[in-house]
Formats: structure tokens, sequence, C-alpha cells
């Protein structure tokens, strides 16, 4: 296993919610995130899986320190991470979703990858920031320097809003969702972007994203999140393949899939849990079809699947009762995946 | 499904719009044919930017200026002319015979009436025979047939989820049991499981109403699951349209090919995908020719200067009699039978393709190198 450079211990996310009416008790927090705990090795690729509202957002923010974590601790390179933030940046950079307004409009592509150079007393003359750009294959890096984001399409703007991450050397890419807002056909030039600069660079990335297939595509590991809390991780082909956690499940049934033979069918329905008052125990039993009464009680904690994959189900429990469990795990979750999404087998 | 190739029940032909008069005009729409028959799911699919969504306000006449119809005709029902319509004959037209479900349900919803009431002002318009009772039952009708249990209709959208509101807007649509209901990117905004729910409902109203679908979305991996025949833009003109499970099988044009490579697959190895390089034109500069030219690796001289008609592709050598596909359609040069070179293996019919042919099947892919990183 390469060195871990980012490390996520237990760290939980609560917003207070302004008090409304009388429905909403005094203190009320939203759990965005709970209790997740991530390992993010050198030059390594995880992608945190979800769909709107599960803490994925601010997950990858909390991680970048902009907004501190209600307990919980991180760590950089194997040591607690405290005082000031600018020192913690140069090391963990952000990527933001929306490339038309992560870009201030007022000022050159130049002055964009400028700052952080600045910042960080790196050189930052006109040879720098063409160095720069030419990372993220803005050919040739000088053309673009004196130009304003609304003369780069789409594509070229997040490649713009990669390359000032990546203008002070950091280590860590924190990606949200960075191709969501791109047209399909310039999608898979990001993301293999992304994959060259793991490769060349050896930085590590943390992909955030709704779309589970990318996720396969780009990442080593997958780590899927539910109403604020990780339900499963893995190999990104062993969890595409033989998801384990009934939300994975259902995930991947819903997915677009042309080579599917026959209709999707979904096993739950309903949408994700208010997170001011999340389901007691497992967060996902109110729509699960497998749940149990032991699901409602207490928070499964993850057990292990098979090799590096891990599903936080009580089904997968080594001394549940349920039919679907044996003491051989790793048949347990080729068996759970059959059994309910036919379609994800060949 | 059932009544796939039924007479056709909207006829488009050389359908042309610009934004903007005179030399500065902006073609978003040029020349574009489309057919749909009763029954059917047609799926328009393309970048933003290609069209789509005007082509379809064209088709209803509803593009606001500087959008302005130069060109070709769009006939309902085999007689009825749209393009030449009075106000009030398309007043009578618009929703009970042909509805609009709009991109994005957060803003076609009126914010300050309840869902009710906006559902039942449908019907007091349209319907002056129904009386209050009669238009509230049905109200409740529209409701439960999208799941949405009838108590809700004194909500205000703010009340309802993203996904309630898309079905409030889809009832809405199908208030007055339209024969095509055309879908500008009715799921866009929503999860994917909300999405995959909406769907199937969809799908179930369909076969119970047998409306006919204009479904719009970019998302191509959608459209091949759910649609009958697709249609796919480029710049604002039609590049191919085939049956949906042909365009998946066997993409004849260059553009199709590159936007089926660009989904990566959930299936099979990793291998690196190459997408399409470049970037969609800037409509106001168009390319010369082909538009595609600029971005395609098959490019010839002859796609920069002249532009490829929509026809049936020819055999796989040239100068051979056209392929015998049922309702297949593609502008490209290298399908002309008068093309220099032979059609490359990828975009031709070779026999047997369709076994070994994922998404991720095509040619000039290198293996991605999956060993690097954690364990």
């Amino acid at each position: 296993m390469s060195p871990p450079v980012l490390e996520a211990r237990a760290v939980s996310k609560h917003f207070p919610v302004h008090r409304r009416g009388k429905q909403i008790p005094r203190g009320a927090v939203v759990h965005a995130v709970d209790d997740v705990s991530l390992v993010l090795g050198e030059a390594s690729i995880i992608a945190v899986v979800g769909e709107s509202g599960s803490g994925k957002s601010t997950l990858a923010r909390t991680l970048a320190r902009l907004t501190p974590p209600t307990s919980g601790e991180v760590l950089l390179n194997g040591t607690l991470v405290h005082g000031s933030r600018a020192r913690y940046a140069k090391t963990v950079q952000l990527v933001l979703q929306d490339p038309f307004s992560s870009l201030n409009p007022v000022h050159t592509i130049g002055y964009h990858i400028q700052r952080p150079l600045k910042i960080y007393s790196v050189p930052s003359g006109a040879e720098e920031i063409a160095g720069v750009l030419e990372r993220v294959a803005l050919t040739p890096g000088r053309e673009f320097i004196g130009k304003y984001p609304h003369e780069l399409s789409g594509g070229q703007r997040q490649r713009v809003a990669i390359a000032r991450a990546l203008a002070v050397q950091p280590k860590v890419l924190l990606a949200d969702e960075p191709v969501s807002m791109l047209d399909v056909s310039i999608r898979l030039g990001v993301l293999n972007l992304l994959a060259d600069l793991r490769e060349n660079e050896r930085i590590a990335i943390l992909y955030v994203t709704h779309d589970i297939a990318s996720a396969r595509y780009l990442a080593d590991d997958i780590a899927v999140m539910y109403a604020g809390r990780i339900v499963e991780t893995g190999r990104a082909a062993d969890v595409t393949d033989a998801p384990a956690h009934p939300y994975t499940q259902l995930l991947l049934a819903a997915a677009p899939d042309p080579e599917r033979s026959e209709p999707a069918e979904l096993q739950a329905r309903g949408a994700p849990p208010s997170l001011v008052a999340p389901p007691s125990g497992c967060r996902f039993h109110p729509r699960c079809r497998y749940a149990m009464p032991v699901c409602a009680q207490q928070a499964p904690p993850a057990f292990a699947v098979g090799s590096g994959h891990q599903s936080a189900c009580w089904l997968h429990s080594p001394d549940s009762s349920s039919p679907t469990s044996s003491t051989e795990t790793a048949e347990t979750a080729g068996e759970a995946g059959e059994e309910s999404t036919p379609e994800t087998e060949t | 499904m059932s009544e796939f190739g039924a007479h056709p029940l909207l006829e488009v032909r050389g359908l042309s719009v610009d934004y903007g008069l005179g030399d500065d005009a902006v073609h978003a729409v040029s020349d574009a044919s489309l057919t749909l028959r009763s029954g059917e799911v047609h799926g328009l699919a393309g970048e933003s930017g290609s069209g789509k969504s005007t082509l379809a306000y064209g088709i209803t006449r509803l593009l606001r200026a500087p959008g302005v119809i130069t060109g070709g005709t769009v006939v309902f029902d085999g007689t009825r002319d749209l393009l030449g319509a009075s106000e009030e004959e398309l007043r009578q037209l618009r929703w009970s015979e042909i509805a609009v479900v709009m991109q994005s349900a957060m803003h076609a919803l009126n914010p300050v009436m309840s869902i009710g009431s906006q559902l039942t002002d449908v019907l007091r318009a349209h319907r002056p025979g129904l009386d209050r009772q009669a238009r509230r039952e049905r109200a409740v009708n529209l409701l439960t047939m999208v799941g949405i249990s009838g108590d809700r209709l004194r909500a205000y959208p703010h009340e309802l989820s993203g996904g309630m509101r898309q079905r409030v807007m889809i009832a809405m649509a199908l208030a007055l049991e339209p024969r095509i209901v055309i879908m500008d990117e009715p799921t866009t905004a929503l999860d994917v499981v909300t999405q995959r729910e909406i769907l199937e409902e969809l799908t179930g109203l369909r076969e119970r109403l047998g409306f006919a679908v204009l479904f719009i979305t970019h998302d191509l991996s959608l459209l091949l699951e759910i649609a009958d025949s697709i249609t796919i833009m480029y710049a604002g003109r039609i590049v191919e349209q085939a049956p949906a499970a042909e365009l998946f099988r066997a993409p004849r044009h260059p553009y199709s090919l590159g936007l089926l490579a660009s989904f990566p697959s959930l299936h099979g190895p990793k291998v690196r995908m190459t997408g399409i390089s470049g970037s969609p034109p800037d409509l106001r500069h168009p390319p010369s020719g082909c538009p595609f030219h600029p971005r395609c690796q098959y490019a010839m001289d002859l796609c920069a200067q002249q532009v490829p008609a929509l026809e049936p592709p020819a055999g796989p050598r040239p100068g051979l009699a056209p392929h015998p596909e049922a309702g297949r359609t593609v502008a490209c040069w290298l399908h002309d039978p008068g093309s220099p070179v032979p059609v490359p293996p990828e975009l031709s019919l070779v026999p047997g393709a369709a076994a070994v042919r994922g998404l991720a099947a095509v040619p000039r892919l290198t293996a991605i190198d999956s060993s690097g990183g954690t364990p």
C-alpha cells in the first residue's frame, strides 16, 4: 500500500439549523457528514459517490479545511493537522464544480494562475505561468495568459481551474464534481487529465461525483456515501461489479446503462432522509427491502465482504442470522449482488 | 414500442431556425428533418448549443425573439401545418394535442400558486365544460397517476422535492391527453434514483395512454435505454438518425461513435477512452462544410468544402447500392457513394460486430494502468 497522504479519522460535520417555528427543536443540527474515515494514499484516486445531499461535497470542503470538522481528525502525511490553513493548502487543493463561476470574469487566466504562485512565494513570471498551463494541456501556455475566462470553452476553463490548484505543487487534489458541468464530449478529456496527473506527478485525488460509471473509470477505490455516512468501500470494479450494500445496488440499478438487456428494476423507492433527524440505526433502513429489526436499532459497522471491500450493512455481519450471510464473506458479496441486481452480471 | 412504424404523427421537413436577422444571424438549426410516429419515443441528443431545444421550440412555435423560423414545414397528423397556423389554431393545438414539459421544473411552476390551482387552471382554459368539482377531481386523478397523493393538491411548489415537482410538470402536460409530449431534459437536474423512478412512470403512462414522446437530452446512454429511435444533432444539424439499438450497435457518423466512446461503461475491463478531441464550435463562426470536420479524425478535403446531406448510408464499398437499413440516415461524406476512401470498419456494419462491441470496444484505445495506487 502506498503511504497515506491524507487521512480522515471519524470526521463529522454538523451544521446548526436556524430555528423556524416549533417543529425544529432548539439546538438542532444537520448531520451532513457523520463519522467518515478515509485514507488517501500517495498517487491514488478515491471516488466518493453519492446523490445530492449525501454529504460528499461537505466532506471535500471539510478535508480542504474550508470548514472545520465538528469532530474527528484530519491527518496530513501522518501528522495531525492544525494551525494555519495557508500552509495546509500548499499540499491540499480543491477544484470546484462549476468553471463558469469559479473563475473571476474580470481577471485574465494569467492572473488566476499567478495569484497562488505569489501567495506561496514561488517564481511567478510568464515562463512559470505558461508552464503551469501546459501541465493541463493548455498549449501553448503563453497564448492563454492574456485571455479572459469568457474567451475559453467550458473544458478549457475547468483546465484553468485545475491548473490554478496545481500551481503550488500540491500532493492532494480534492475534485468536487469536476466534470458534471461540462459537455459530454469533453468530460473524458478532463477525466483523462486527472488520470495523467496521478500517473506523471503522483498526485493523490479525491474525486467527488454522482456518476458511478465515471468513478469506476477513473478511480482505484470507490466510497459510496448515503445520508452523511460511508456505506460501502472497495476497489472500484469490485464495488460496481458486485455491490454489497443495498444502497449501492439501488444506485447501480438506477444508473443509465445501454448494455442492460432488460429494463432496470428498482428495489427501493423514496428519497434520502432528512438529515436534521436522521433515521435511527442504519440510515438506509426505511428504504431497504432487506431491513431487519436490528437495522433500526443500531448503526452497522463496516463488515468485510471481500479483500479490501467493506459494507456497512447488517446483512454482512458474520454472526447475522440472515440467509444471505455466511462465514465466507467474499461469497456473500457475490450472492447479494447476483440476487438483486442481475443486470450487473454478464 | 408496440406501434413502432405506425403512421407519422409529426413530420418536420427542412426546418431552419435563426437567432437574429441578416448577416449576424446565428443558424441555430439548419435543415432539420424528423418524423415522430404515434406511440413512439424519439430521442433527440446533442450537446449544449447543438440546437436540440431550439428545434423543439421551433416545432411548437414557442421560440422567443430573436428566434426566427427561416424555412421548412411542420405537419401534425398528416394535414395540419403548424408553421402556417394562426395564433388561435395554435392555441387550440398546444397542450391538448402537443404538450411540452419544460427543462427546469424548479422554474416552470409558479411559486405563488398551489399546484392544485395550476393544474385546474389548464382545465379551466381548455375544458370549459367542466365545473369546479369535476376539475378538482381530474386534478386529483392526474396527481395520483404520477404517484403523488391527491391531498398534496394544496401544496406549493417549494413544499415538494425536485422529483415531485417534475412529476407535477408531467401531470400538467398530460392533463388534456395530448398525442405528443415534448420533454426537454426532464430529468437532468434529478438524482439517478429519482430519474429512474420518473422514467419508469413515464414508460407506464405511455403504454396506458399511447402518446408519443420527443425526449430531448444530452445523456445519450439514457436515451439508448428508453428511446425507440434517436436523432443526433451537432452544431444545429442532424448528423445521424437510427433506431436506438442500431445506433448503439453500429454508429455510422464519427460524432455518434465519439459520443458513444465518451461514456465510461459499468462493465468489462478498464480501458482508457479518448472521447472527442477539441470542443463544440461557436455557432457565430461555424466551420465550413461539415460542422464536425475540425474535430473529426476521418476528415477529408471534401468535408471542409461541402455540407453532407442526411441520407441512407451507402454500402461498405463505394459504388455499391445503399445499405438496406430501415430508418437509418447519416450526414457524412464517408458514407456517400462517391466517397474517395472506403468506410472505416468501426463506422460500417461488420457482421458479428454486435457480439464484441461494447461501449468500450472502440478501436484506438489503450489499456489504462490499473496497477498503480492503493492495493
